[in-house]
């Protein structure tokens, strides 16, 4: 008799164990399909956020922050250390016991909501019927029948064919974050988000960092302005950011990679001890469904799914990195949450889209929600603009972390926020406000009427959103302003 | 409404539907507002049920936790009909703060957990506004999330009224008044057009609309009045008035009294259809037509001929107060022999209001405007409102309905034919 469940997921990344926590909240019998192992060869939740993405590279930042602020700012708060040094394995394995932590927690959490976590691969058959071979115990595999199917198997890395991957000296995200000495000499391919954080990592420690990205301008994603600014932080810090330079080809020889780019008309050649590629990501289907399934994907190979994340297919849905959208695990968790909700209640529940914020975890960090200042003007919206320097933000100047700005788009005539970009310390938290505050429609004044605490970073919001309106206190206005 | 269940571990308590009156079938469950395994208050609102008239709350009995859902969103209901399981005694721990759906929590920890019903919540800078212009905030379309008003939706307001100082744009169209809007999968349609599925409660106005059109002869006479008289009294005796009463003597109040009294003049205005026979009513339950985001609902005001100005006064505001809020019960908005509209509020100067079956008559109020007229010879500067009876000609023939209009004209010209019924 085939077991059978009200839900099945298949992935347990950000997407699909929020997704299954949910739906057991909701009471419906869920089991959540995994096939993850860790190096050591255990089966682990969480998927590529908690294991290999988001927590370790949050971790290895952090670490590699300290030993930054210790040996290039602490003398500058009258602290004097000698003897400083890295010892990269215990750095890392700080770094594996918080992955373990939380991927731990997981499990507990998926333990005390009785959801079943079947380890192994999943495969979508036709019929509302999933394929599940356990483990290293390919004789056991069975069909498992469900009401409702989430597929969240999430995305893997794009591999360049110029620069084949040999888990050595050529690496992925993966292999960077892993690397068991410091190298002298790290060249990136691919200044994105990830391009820049590795590479913040590994610039902290020591190493000679150089980024190879192919596009002609620098964070094309983000605010012009944040960009620039940006770019200009990352320059100071030593972080050797090459800008229209495509990779030709790599050749390995025992010790070092000689990487052979174009910027131009000119070749150039880059020799680096390791090199990692850093160029995107790419939905994961291999071996996900079976033809017979019937399941549609689109024309870049994501899962096609309509608005609320349901497939072609009755009673299949699929979320996270595996559809389109940003792939961004809160934005897989807050799908997951949708779905499951739609299943429980039978009434499809609409998804979050507009106000969904990004963030890169260099320092200072960059973070932003809604529309950039050049796509509103492409469009030929009227908007104004509220800027704040973190250079006259009291808290930062007692923080000795003053470089950024946040920056407030408003519609010109409704003065509703339209966007919020921010580089600066603590960008990621600061943003939260800019996107309850979008998501409630406020307009700039909403913002310039709050109180914020004082002396915070958050104040930088409240000027910003002054400085909207030309009445920003703690820059010179350049507006004399009638009262109304 | 709520049933208690034998049960040794904790006490669980049966959510139903209340009970409907006879003239309304079934309703529909709009949204539930806690999930299952969340906690609940006492009186903290669980879901919201519509029926034809009204959108109304069902509130907690007990705190406890909300054990299962029985009927979801959108399922059509009968009354009495179990829709939820509570189970009262010990709460539960709150989830990890990963695992809940996020709660936007815009205000500081300050307020608390579950807003008091009839608080108007404002963001700051349309509470600055609506200080600045002395609005009233319930007068003004909103669009934001929950039905929240946009600093825009003021904007646009006042521009409505021609108090915007600078120019702009056309203002986006309003967003979807009815909660199953945004639930539904729309149609695809082509660019430039937006379909909008009507609530159930528009829908029910609609079909009341054509109804009355289609049954009746309706036809609609005008008078109009001067309001000197009335608004001198006003001005006299607001201070006193509120004092004694707690409450702003408007001019619903006048109205009302004067209704009445035409009414008890011509019974005929105040009976009803029900062919072959008319239905004369010995009682006056006065229907009050107020506009709320969700529509048009018309609250009764009963036996009005024996309540004061004050009575009157403090009835209308919390009629108003609580349509807004979408709590009214059933029961206030059912029956009435006779109904009151006023279009003078949004600046209607002359209008023909529609009949509110199964009625016979309906008046319409309207802006009172200052228009030179003539008295006794002269031309002098008056408040004038002009004001129309629309009426169902079958059983009223227009000699009555003009004499009933006239009726209310001479009562309110001179106050002091209400207080001696002349």
């Amino acid at each position: 008799m085939a077991r059978s469940y009200d839900v099945v997921i298949v992935g347990a990344g950000p997407a699909g164990y929020v997704a299954a926590i949910r739906c057991a909240q909701l009471g419906l019998k869920t089991a959540c399909l995994d096939d993850w192992l860790t190096p050591e060869g255990k089966p682990a939740l969480g998927g590529t956020c908690l294991n290999t993405g988001c927590i370790p590279s949050k971790a290895l930042l952090q670490s590699s922050e300290f030993y930054h602020l210790a040996t290039e700012q602490f003398s500058e708060h009258g602290i004097k250390v000698q003897g400083l040094a890295v010892d990269l394995a215990r750095m890392q394995g700080r770094k594996d016991r918080v992955v373990s932590q939380l991927t731990g927690g997981i499990a507990a959490l998926f333990q005390a909501n009785r959801i079943a976590w079947l380890q192994g691969h999943g495969r979508l058959l036709e019929g509302r019927e999933v394929e599940f071979t356990p483990h290293g115990k390919p004789e056991h595999k069975e069909v498992i029948e469900a009401q409702h199917i989430i597929l969240a198997s999430g995305s893997r890395p794009i591999d360049l064919e110029a620069a084949p991957l040999d888990g050595e000296r050529i690496v992925d995200s993966t292999g960077a974050l892993a690397f068991a000495e410091v190298p002298k000499r790290l060249g990136i391919i691919g200044a994105g988000v990830i391009g820049l954080e590795l590479g913040s990592v590994w610039r902290r420690l020591g190493a000679e960092v150089v980024l190879l990205e192919a596009q002609e301008r620098f964070l094309t994603m983000t605010d012009e302005q944040i960009a620039h600014e940006s770019y200009k932080q990352f320059d100071k810090q030593g972080l050797d950011i090459r800008l229209g330079a495509r990779v030709v080809s790599t050749h390995r020889t025992k010790k070092q990679v000689t990487v052979k780019y174009r910027q131009g008309e000119d070749e150039h050649e880059l020799k680096v001890d390791y090199l990692v590629v850093a160029v995107g990501r790419r939905p994961h289907t291999d071996g996900l469904f079976a033809a017979e399934s019937g399941l549609l994907l689109d024309e870049r190979g994501f899962i096609d799914v309509d608005e609320y994340c349901a497939t072609n297919l009755p009673g299949v849905w699929a979320i996270g990195d595996v559809v389109r959208g940003p792939m961004l695990a809160h934005k897989g968790s807050e799908e997951g949450m949708a779905v499951a909700e739609s299943i429980a209640t039978g009434k499809e529940v609409s998804i979050r889209r507009d106000t969904i914020p990004s963030v890169i975890y260099t320092q200072p960090e960059v973070a932003w929600v809604g529309a950039t200042e050049q796509h509103l003007r492409a469009a030929g919206e009227h908007v104004r603009v509220g800027t704040f320097p973190f250079a006259a933000s009291g808290r930062a100047r007692a923080l000795e972390m003053f470089e950024g700005m946040v920056k407030i788009l408003a519609d010109a005539d409704s003065d509703r926020i339209l966007g919020v970009h921010i580089v600066g310390p603590s960008a990621s938290e600061l943003i939260a406000e800019a996107v309850v505050a979008m998501e409630f429609s406020a307009s700039s004044e909403d913002l310039a009427r709050t109180v914020h605490a004082h002396p915070s970073l958050s104040e930088a919001l409240h000027e910003a959103a002054l400085a909207v309106d030309g009445r920003a206190i703690h820059v010179a206005s350049k507006m004399v302003r009638k009262r109304g | 409404m709520s049933r208690q269940r034998e049960d040794s571990s904790s006490a669980e308590i049966e959510i139903r539907v209340p009970k409907l009156p006879e003239s309304v079938s079934d309703a529909t469950l709009v949204t539930w507002h806690k999930s299952p395994g969340e906690n609940v208050r006492r009186d903290e609102n669980l879901v919201d049920i519509e029926t034809d008239k009204v959108v109304f709350e069902v509130p907690a009995p007990e705190s406890g936790v909300l054990k299962e859902i029985i009927r979801r969103n959108g399922d059509t209901v009968a009354g009495d009909e179990l829709i939820a399981v509570l189970a009262t005694g010990a709460e539960i721990a709150a989830p990890p703060a990963g695992a809940q759906k996020s709660v936007a929590a815009a205000v500081p920890a300050a307020a608390p957990e579950a807003p008091a019903p009839a608080e108007v919540r404002l963001s700051p800078a349309v509470r600055r506004l609506v200080e600045e212009h002395n609005l009233d905030p319930r007068r003004i379309q909103a669009t934001g999330k929950d039905g929240r008003l946009t600093k825009d939706d003021v904007l646009n307001y006042l521009a409505a009224q021609g108090g915007r100082p600078e120019p702009r744009p056309p203002a986006e169209p309003p967003a979807p008044v009815a909660p199953t809007a945004e639930v539904r999968p729309m149609p695809a349609e082509e660019a430039g057009v937006r379909r909008v599925t009507m609530s159930r409660l528009r829908q029910r106005i609609a079909e009341r609309m054509v109804e009355a059109q289609q049954s009746a002869a309706i036809l609609t006479t005008f008078n109009e009045i001067d309001m000197q008289a009335v608004m001198a009294l006003r001005r006299r005796y607001k201070d006193a008035f509120e004092q004694q009463h707690g409450t702003k003597l408007g001019f619903m109040s006048f109205f009302i009294k004067a209704s009445v009294e035409a009414l008890k003049r011509f019974p005929i205005v105040n009976a009803s259809v029900e062919e072959p026979d008319v239905l004369y009513h010995d009682y006056y339950d006065i229907s009050l037509a107020v506009s709320t985001p969700r529509g048009l609902v018309v609250p009764v005001l009963r036996n009005a001929d024996g309540l004061s100005f004050a009575e009157i006064e403090i009835a209308v505001m919390d009629f108003a107060t609580r349509a807004r809020d979408g709590a009214l019960t059933i029961d206030e908005l059912s029956g009435g022999t006779f109904t009151i509209t006023n279009g003078g509020v949004f600046g209607s100067l002359l209008s023909t209001p529609i009949l509110n079956p199964p009625q016979s008559a309906i008046l319409g109020m309207h802006k009172i405007q200052e228009r030179p007229v003539a008295v006794d010879g002269e031309v002098r500067i008056r408040p004038m409102m002009y004001v129309a009876l629309s009426y169902d000609h079958r059983i009223i023939d227009g000699r009555d309905a003009v004499q009933f209009l006239v009726a209310i004209k001479n009562l309110l010209e001179d106050p002091a034919r209400l207080m001696l019924a002349v």
